[in-house]
């Protein structure tokens, strides 16, 4: 049970983001941004970023919707569940390695980001503002992994509800839809 | 002879950025200026936050922000929220600094011992929020608002001192750089700074 109402067709990050919109916003407006704005980063690997620090947070709500969304949008379901497992062994080049590196840091702390791990991205070939970017997503989902977390949010166990969500986060972005969302009408939708 | 020591000081005890960022400005200013589109947002969100509608005074809002930077350990981040708080306090702007030290004997009310304890949680693993806490704070008069805000302000602050602190940005070490900071946040807001 949520620590304050929320909706209930509104499970995990989807009720707060309803529940104030005001703050709702700007979260949106940087997640869109970072995750579907022009990068040298795919958006796939974006998404393996965004599933590692949720997974290292714990977060099944977040874990679950953002793997799903890398799964769709690198067209198999393997590389996201290994990266979860080693990074260091997973089937991505030595440059994301590098920076999923930086990721599983910066989710411990700030201070944990060493010039050392900074060096060994800059020499597989990371730029600085994919370095910076890299961190900028991770303290982000530290943020969302929190909220969602801290406010004791639902996350759905049918694996249903996170494929039609990763279909809407990966086809039409983090933005809210118009109108907000709407009470479903069937116990199907979302 | 003094530009030699200088120098040796300056290579041996600053730490630089992890990325090259424009020079001349701390913290996160610095990393608004280097992306401005994330920025924008980020600078939004901490308006909104901190000084939007909301039934926590903007004093405490800053003193959640400050109490979870200094948990998070991130100097630049704490000593602004405080200096902001400080500012906003006036002549209880020993609260801020007793609350750092110790929030559970700073001269506060019941209810922000409450909201504290949860932000507490919130920074160190956001799963411990207990029901028994939100309870306490309930108890104490804390509205679900309140505790929602108090939850997003902390989680919020997790991201922004991992955000600072992540990329080594420039943390003024002169306590005194904090306080013109601290009122310009509770004053002005949070504007985004603009690359002169």
């Amino acid at each position: 049970m949520p620590h304050i109402p929320l909706p209930e067709h509104l499970p995990g990050i989807t009720g707060l983001l309803e529940y104030r919109l005001d703050t709702a916003l700007p979260i949106r407006d940087l997640t869109q941004i970072l995750l579907r704005g022009e990068s040298t980063l795919t958006q796939g690997e974006r998404e393996l970023i965004a599933t590692i620090v949720s997974s290292r947070n714990c977060t099944n709500f977040c874990e679950a919707a953002h793997t799903k969304a890398a799964d769709m949008l690198l067209g198999e379901t393997e590389t996201a569940r290994l990266v979860k497992l080693n990074f260091e062994t997973a089937p991505v080049s030595d440059k994301m390695k590098a920076l999923l590196n930086i990721a599983a840091l910066t989710q411990k702390s700030g201070k944990s980001v060493t010039p050392e791990a900074i060096e060994r991205a800059h020499h597989a070939g990371a730029t600085d503002l994919e370095i910076h970017d890299t961190v900028l997503i991770a303290a982000l989902f530290c943020l969302y992994n929190k909220y969602v977390d801290g406010l004791a949010t639902v996350a759905p166990t049918d694996p249903a509800y996170y494929e039609t969500l990763g279909e809407r986060i990966v086809g039409r972005g983090y933005m809210r839809p118009p109108g907000g969302h709407q009470p479903p009408k069937s116990t199907n939708e979302v | 002879m003094g530009l030699f020591f200088f120098h040796l000081i300056y290579k041996t005890c600053i730490i630089m950025p992890h990325i090259s960022l424009p020079e001349g400005f701390p913290g996160i200013r610095s990393l608004a200026v280097y992306r401005p589109d994330t920025g924008a947002a980020l600078y939004a969100l901490a308006e909104a936050l901190l000084r939007g509608d909301s039934s926590l005074s903007q004093a405490d809002a800053e003193l959640i922000a400050a109490f979870t930077s200094s948990q998070n350990d991130c100097t630049f981040c704490t000593c602004s929220h405080a200096a902001a708080a400080r500012y906003l306090f006036g002549t209880d702007k020993e609260i801020v600094d007793a609350v750092i030290a110790d929030y559970q004997t700073a001269p506060i009310s019941e209810k922000m011992k409450t909201l504290l304890a949860i932000a507490q949680c919130v920074q160190q693993d956001a799963r411990t929020v207990s029901d028994e806490i939100v309870a306490n704070a309930r108890l104490a008069g804390a509205t679900d608002r309140e505790i929602h805000d108090t939850v997003l302000i902390a989680a919020t602050f997790c991201m922004f001192n991992r955000y600072v602190d992540g990329l080594a940005t420039l943390t003024p070490t002169n306590p005194g750089a904090y306080e013109p900071m601290g009122e310009r946040m509770a004053t002005l807001g949070y504007v985004p700074p603009k690359y002169p």
